[in-house]
Parts: structure tokens; C-alpha cells; sequence
């Protein structure tokens, strides 16, 4: 079972990160769960959210503390929270950042999504980007499932623009 | 047939479409809500034909709910912890006046203080109101067990509401993988409703929850409970049914590894699904321990239970719920049929996260007992 945490603030689509997260981990096959931390929400304020994937049904219903990966929206959450919390020893973390100062002792993968957003679709939302880095670097789903789902959970233009920022990173990080 | 990743509350919703109810009066609650939401949708895009009665509060949800059934027809409501409570005087009057109305609890903590979160509280506190209780542990069951509820409840032996229990954020907020039948599926095993009795006709008139006095009382609450013991056979023909139409049922009750166990837990709801992972994992250790899953809560299936007890095992009860002073529900109904060594926890009340440690404490505890209950999780 791999176990995912999402980091962001209330607005930035953390839990829609978790079940797009979800829905192409399905759509590859995989049994899944996605959750928010049930928490107060509040626009701005810190939110967590957890996507499971496994290859048997899953079970288990209390909250992710040990995740191998990370996922970090924006990266000033990193004076508010701790963001490596439980993370598994070989864990990986995944940010949106510019910043030099994320480095050891874990593993942690910068990208500055936050400009591609803008360029691309022309806000600053980058769930969906982050998930294109996510497939990009490790393969937990593949970017046809992931693009599928970002069509079918937004409408029109605005899945358009996702799918092509999303792409547009896994491109960049694959080489292609 | 197909499958979705869709919340608990999206898979209630989606069964209630396909159960095709003509009246839905329901007023939001978190977290609740999602299932008010969806339904309003399905309404208003014509995905669902129903009357959708913008009520201004839990109380008139109920009355309305009530009023509607009574003219015959088919009725969903749907609520949670406040709302449960506030609606009590006429949640007694639904099953009271034999009304097959199903609602879909999203299982949250009662005040004070003020807590959106899960527990069992508000539906454990309404035990005792004749509604027939089904508690589910994941999103699928609970679609089923909402198509299955209106075939129980419309029976005409029973006739009486079902409350379809699922665990608030835990279920309602969670998406999973859900299998959602097609209509074609769901006619066969559920047709119309043809009511046969307790309905409103002009052309018939009828009154209904009427003042029965100290003539009449006491044998409309006994025919009340000739239907709760009734109703258990009705749910596991209904369960047996769906089963073989779709391939999956649940029983009374489920046995999880219990066949050798030296430890069994006893609990309802969507915690099970997190305490079958931790059986799996003391299996491997070569700890003796199984789970025994209370779905229907009532009417409580009595013989099933002792049976399923029928051993020497130590019996821990995990309850979502407290009776102040003598432990939760579940513990003192099941000690009181049972003669195994059994003791009470109290979990995750308010939404506190119900996590292995925790399980595994109550195992331990189980082996060298110093209480007959204990609060689990609870902050040093």
C-alpha cells in the first residue's frame, strides 16, 4: 500500500488533489481511498489530505501517519507545519518552491509550479501540475489516467488548461 | 453496472436515485449534507423525479417525511447528529404510525460542546424509537444497504422506518471504489411501492396516529415489537435476495476470524474495516484474535450474536457511544446475553481517530482486564 499526504491551504484544492490522486490510481487498475483531514475549513488556512493506493481492497479508515510520499502545494506551509511529519525513512516529498533551503535529511523534489500556473492557466492553483510532477517522478499513476480524470472533474476551459500545464510538467520532467 | 471513486454520501445518494423515492424532505447538516446536496441535483437536473421539500428544519423533515408516507408513496430523509436529536419526537412518531420511510444518519457527536465529528451518539440515542438500525462499514455497503432498507421497511410485516447508520467524514467525506447498479438492476430487485396499508386515500379516508388510550397503547407498541422480531428474517431474505441479484450481502451480523480466536472484538461501522487490518497483522504475530461486526443493530440479532459467541474467548466491545455511569450500548446489550468474560471500551468519541495502537491496547487490556470499561485515546 503507498500513502500519500497532501499539504496546502483551504482554496488551494488539496482534497481535490487527494481524489483526482485517487480516481487515476483506479482508472490504472489500483484499489484507492481519498480523504481530507477532518478538520475546521477555513480559505488559507492548512489543510492535509490523504490518498491510498493499493492493489487489494482497502481496508483501514483511520487518518495516514506514515506516508512515502508528500505532496506540498505552497511552500510558506513549511513555517506553519511539519511537513516531513511521519514520513517513512526513504519518503519522498514533492513542493512547490523557488527556494534553495529544502534539502536533507529527506528527499525532497522543487518545482516552481506556481509559474506554470500562471502561465498556463493563468491562477495560481497548482494541484493538479503537482500531480503531473508526481506521476512524472514516480510512476505511481500513469499520465493518461491522471489526464482522463483531470478532464472529467473540471468543465471546459479551465480542464483544458489543467491537462495542459499537467502534460507540460510531466513533459519537462520526463524529457520528452 | 459501473464503478466510481465516489464518497459514501455520493453512493447513498446514487441508491436513492435508483430507489426512485417521490418525496425527499431534508434539511442540510454536516456532515450530512453532501447526501441533501447531491439529491437536490439529481432533482433539479431531472436525473430524479421527486418532490424535494425545502423544510426549515429537522423537526417539520420528519413531519413532512411522515405526511408524504402516509399518502403511500415512497420517502427518503436524510440527517445527522442535532438534527437527529431535534427531529426525536417524530422519529418515535414514524415507526409509531408504521411509516416505511428510510434516512441515512451520518453518525456525528451530540453536543455540548459543539462538534461536527464522528461518533454514534445521535443514532445509538434513538435505539429505542422502533426504526429498524443498520449500521454500514464502507461506501458500497452503504448503497446496498439503502436499497435493501426500502424492501425491508415496505414489507408488509414490518412496515416500519429504517435508519441506514454510516460514520460521518469517516464514510461521508472518504471516496473509495463503489459498484453502482443500473436501473434496470435495481427495478427488478426494488419495484414501486404498492402500500397496503396505513396510507391516506380520499376516497378512503383513514386517520393515523391517532390518541390510542390506555385501551390501545400498550398493544400498538407490542405489535411494534411482533415487527422488530419479524424484521430480522425479512432483512436476511432481503440481504440473501440482493446477494443473488448482485453478488454481495452482509448478513445480521459478520464473522471475522472468530472460528479459533481467543480474543474477539466486537464493534459497528466503518472501524471495523481498520480492525480486520489488525487481526490480519496479530494473525501473523500468532495472536488468536477475530471481530465480530454488529451490521444490524436493531432489531439486535440476539441468536446470531450468542452463536457467534458460542466460545471461550474474552469478548472487548468497542463502543462509538457512552451511557455515562455503565459503558457504552453495544457492551451492556451483548454482556447481557452473553456469558464469555466481556468488557466495554469507549472510542473515538467527537471524531477522535481510532488508530491500530489503539486496537491493539484493547487487546492487551483484554488479556490482563483490571475494569469492565475503559475510555481508549483518551490525552494523558
Amino acid at each position: 500500500m503507498i500513502e500519500i499526504r497532501f499539504h496546502g491551504r483551504g482554496g488551494q484544492g488539496a482534497v481535490t488533489a487527494a481524489e483526482i490522486l485517487a480516481k487515476a490510481a483506479f482508472e490504472d487498475g489500483q484499489y484507492t481511498q481519498a480523504f481530507p483531514f477532518f478538520g475546521v475549513e477555513r480559505r488559507g488556512a492548512p489543510v492535509m489530505a490523504f490518498t491510498r493506493i493499493d492493489d487489494k481492497p482497502i481496508r483501514r479508515r483511520f487518518q495516514v501517519y506514515s506516508p512515502e510520499y508528500v505532496v506540498v502545494l505552497d511552500d510558506g506551509l513549511a513555517n506553519v507545519v511539519n511537513l516531513t511529519s511521519g514520513l517513512k525513512d526513504d519518503g519522498e516529498i514533492f513542493i512547490n518552491t523557488t527556494k534553495e533551503t529544502f534539502d536533507k535529511p529527506y528527499k525532497f523534489h522543487k518545482i516552481d509550479a506556481t509559474k506554470t500556473a500562471l502561465d498556463v492557466i493563468g491562477v495560481n492553483v497548482v494541484n493538479t501540475i503537482m500531480l503531473g510532477f508526481l506521476s512524472a517522478k514516480t510512476g505511481i499513476i500513469s499520465i493518461d489516467s491522471l489526464l482522463k480524470v483531470i478532464d472529467e472533474t473540471f468543465k471546459g476551459k479551465i480542464a483544458e488548461k489543467n491537462i495542459e500545464a499537467t502534460k507540460l510538467i510531466y513533459d519537462k520532467v520526463k524529457g520528452n | 453496472m459501473v464503478k466510481k471513486v465516489i464518497s459514501s454520501a455520493e453512493a447513498i445518494s446514487e441508491a436513492v436515485k435508483l430507489a426512485k423515492p417521490d418525496v425527499i424532505p431534508v434539511y442540510p447538516i454536516t456532515p450530512q449534507t453532501k447526501i441533501s446536496e447531491k439529491l437536490a441535483e439529481y432533482v433539479a437536473n431531472g436525473e430524479l423525479n421527486a418532490h424535494y421539500i425545502k423544510v426549515e428544519s429537522e423537526h417539520s423533515a420528519m413531519s413532512a417525511s411522515i405526511g408524504a408516507s402516509g399518502t403511500g408513496v415512497r420517502v427518503f430523509t436524510a440527517t445527522s447528529s442535532q438534527g437527529l436529536a431535534y427531529m426525536h419526537e417524530v422519529v418515535y412518531a414514524a415507526a409509531g404510525m408504521r411509516m416505511p420511510i428510510v434516512m441515512a444518519n451520518a453518525n456525528r457527536a451530540l453536543s455540548a460542546p459543539i462538534n461536527i465529528w464522528n461518533d454514534q451518539q445521535d443514532s445509538i440515542a434513538e435505539r429505542d424509537a422502533g426504526w429498524l438500525q443498520i449500521y454500514a462499514e464502507t461506501g458500497q455497503e452503504a448503497l446496498d444497504t439503502t436499497l435493501q432498507a426500502y424492501k425491508i421497511s415496505e414489507n408488509k410485516d414490518i412496515l416500519l422506518p429504517t435508519m441506514v447508520c454510516i460514520d460521518g467524514f469517516i464514510l461521508t467525506h472518504t471516496v473509495d471504489v463503489v459498484e453502482i447498479p443500473t436501473q434496470e438492476q435495481v427495478d427488478k430487485f426494488l419495484p414501486q411501492y404498492e402500500p397496503e396499508h396505513a396510507f391516506l386515500d380520499p376516497k378512503d379516508p383513514m386517520s393515523i396516529g391517532t390518541l390510542a388510550d390506555t385501551e390501545y397503547y400498550m398493544e400498538t407498541r407490542h405489535d411494534i415489537e411482533k415487527a422488530q422480531q419479524k424484521a430480522l428474517k425479512v432483512i436476511s431474505d432481503v440481504d440473501n435476495e440482493f446477494k443473488d441479484q448482485f453478488g454481495r450481502g452482509y448478513g445480521l451480523i459478520e464473522e471475522y476470524k472468530t472460528e479459533d480466536a481467543e480474543i474477539i472484538l466486537v464493534a459497528m461501522g466503518s472501524i471495523c474495516g481498520t480492525i480486520k487490518d489488525v487481526i490480519d497483522t496479530e494473525r501473523s504475530n500468532g495472536q488468536k484474535i477475530g471481530l465480530l461486526r454488529v451490521r444490524v443493530y436493531r432489531p439486535l440479532p440476539i441468536e446470531a450474536i450468542k452463536q457467534a459467541l458460542k466460545t471461550d474467548a474474552k469478548i472487548a466491545i468497542l463502543d462509538k457511544n457512552v451511557s455515562f455511569s455503565i459503558g457504552g450500548a453495544l457492551y451492556n446489550e451483548i454482556k447481557a446475553i452473553i456469558n464469555n468474560p466481556t468488557y466495554g471500551y469507549i472510542v473515538g468519541l467527537g471524531g477522535r481517530d481510532i488508530t491500530p495502537e489503539q486496537i491493539r491496547e484493547i487487546i492487551e487490556k483484554t488479556k490482563n482486564p483490571t475494569k469492565d470499561v475503559e475510555w481508549i485515546g483518551l490525552k494523558e
